[in-house]
């Protein structure tokens, strides 16, 4: 491109100034609630396992890809109500909504399922709108999107079924999962309204807890809005051996797929004895950015991507 | 290469036919696999097709050459370059050249680039100078923005222009996006 880097950082501004008041608006949210604001290692020498999620190593610790685990080692020592904006490191993930650097927002509560945690998303993203002059309309590339609450919500079975005609819960094929949702369920979301998937797939519960009733589907949400995928909330595994046995069948995934020895995270699995019913979530607070800012791509919203650092 | 190296502009064989790489994206569902769809240009007939990959699938990468060529003349719906060095014409259709035909002025020279012995693509200087030689008479309506209207260029290309381009005034125009960039010079 022929913008240099003065000219970017300055083109860039208006969306650099927003992105702060975001981030004074959330911390207002939170604190008015009673959460206390943490910080855990960016650096650790165990991360969670995750199949897809490539860390990057730094000599014998990993970079975080999430403070997940950190975060339920403070919910299990009894703090009730957390959040943290977190620098969190994924390896190859770059293109219009990535960059392999990122600010992810957790926050937990006790006593909490993912129910309320959606509930705690819309508030918060509604709140945001309201303080940034915009009432219950985002527009976001040409569309308007009425965030009144509440949001649709959607089971995937239905979403998929729909979108792609078959059933995910029932029939196991994770590389079609994928493949689908990013050709086909994605882009037949309503595009005037924010979207609430719910109910995963038992074998993609990560570290979400079954649906009591329901064992066959986890209890865990993503929220989408205007095609972008904005969060992943979780009633949390509280369960030792369930969370020991699904990290097993991870690393062995990782090890055949990748090659890649990762440790198990001991001291959190120690912690998750203590730990008390409880939900969490996680926030792409680029991509929040880039949907307030009518930004296209999450090189509008950061001063240096990996491309430019 | 590796389907994550892909970029805009990238020249993949696939299946024999010669493609350019129109958008690349990066999808992942958060806890899933990467998923890469491509937007392919068919270099020979102009068609699109969009392909899905997944990481780490390989693609074929095509060997181009790069030569300088001055553009001569246009016959019908094919625009005539001549390799500077050999003398050799080069007919390229219409469609592959897309929004560039617009910016060719006969003797102009450009770096075509070519797969073997066949012209693929023509890069262009990314703004180019061009003579105004049609345009609306502006009306004198009070605006908060500047008003724009349109004119046409020495080479049939119409353009919106701010209201106080005349004819015989020479605009810079970027070629990439087809917009107005600012009056060079003014006409007599």
């Amino acid at each position: 491109m022929v913008e240099d880097e003065p000219e970017r950082l300055t083109r860039l501004g208006p969306n650099l100034q927003r992105r702060a008041l975001i981030y004074g608006y959330i911390r207002d949210f939170f604190r008015e609630q009673g959460f206390l604001e943490v910080e855990t290692p960016i650096r650790a020498p165990a991360i969670a396992p995750e199949p897809f999620i490539i860390p990057f190593q730094s000599e014998d610790c990993f970079l975080s890809t999430s403070p997940e685990l950190h975060m339920k080692r403070l919910l299990a020592a009894g703090y009730e109500k957390i959040f943290q904006f977190s620098h969190c490191f994924r390896k190859g993930e770059r293109g219009r909504w990535h960059n392999p650097e990122f600010i992810m927002l957790e926050w937990y509560r006790t006593g909490a399922n993912y129910n309320k945690i959606i509930q705690d998303i819309e508030q918060l993203i509604l709140t945001l709108a309201i303080k940034l002059g915009l009432k219950n309309i985002i527009k976001y590339r040409g569309q308007d999107i009425d965030i009144s609450l509440p949001w649709p919500r959607s089971t995937v079975r239905e979403a998929y079924i729909n979108a792609a005609g078959w059933d995910p819960v029932n029939e196991h094929d994770s590389l079609r999962f994928d493949t689908d949702f990013v050709t086909r369920v994605l882009p037949g979301f309503k595009t005037n309204r924010p979207t609430v998937l719910i109910d995963y797939p038992a074998a993609m519960a990560s570290l979400a807890r079954l649906k009591p009733d329901d064992p066959i589907v986890a209890e865990r949400a993503e929220v989408f809005i205007g095609g972008l995928e904005l969060a992943n909330a979780y009633s949390e595994l509280i369960d030792v051996k369930e969370q020991e046995k699904r990290f097993q069948e991870a690393i062995e995934q990782i090890q055949r797929e990748r090659q890649q020895q990762m440790p198990v995270p001991d001291k959190f699995l120690e912690s998750v004895a203590r730990l008390p019913e409880c939900g969490g979530v996680a926030l792409g607070i680029d991509r929040l950015v880039m949907l307030f800012c009518d930004a296209d791509s999450i090189d509008d919203v950061m001063a240096f991507t990996v491309d430019d650092a | 290469m590796e389907i994550s190296d892909a970029r805009k502009n990238s020249k993949l064989i696939i299946d024999g036919v010669l493609y350019n790489v129109e958008e690349a994206e990066f999808t992942k569902p958060g806890k899933g696999r990467s998923v890469y769809r491509l937007r392919l240009k068919n270099l020979r007939d102009g068609g699109i097709i969009d392909r899905t990959y997944r990481s780490g699938e390989k693609l074929d990468e095509a060997r181009l050459d790069t030569q300088d060529e001055q553009y001569l003349y246009r016959e019908g719906d094919q625009y005539v370059f001549m390799d500077i060095k050999t003398f050799d014409q080069h007919p390229v259709p219409e469609k592959l050249l897309g929004i560039k035909k617009n910016f060719l002025k006969e003797g102009m020279e450009v770096v075509m680039l070519m797969y073997g012995d066949e012209p693929i693509d023509v890069t262009l200087p990314i703004t180019i100078d061009l003579k105004v030689i049609e345009t609306e008479i502006s009306t004198k309506t009070a605006t908060i923005t500047p008003q724009m209207k349109s004119s046409i260029l020495e080479t049939g290309y119409r353009i919106d222009t701010p209201s106080f381009i005349k004819v015989g005034d020479v605009i810079k125009v970027d070629t990439r996006s087809g917009n107005y960039v600012e009056r060079v010079s003014t006409g007599k």
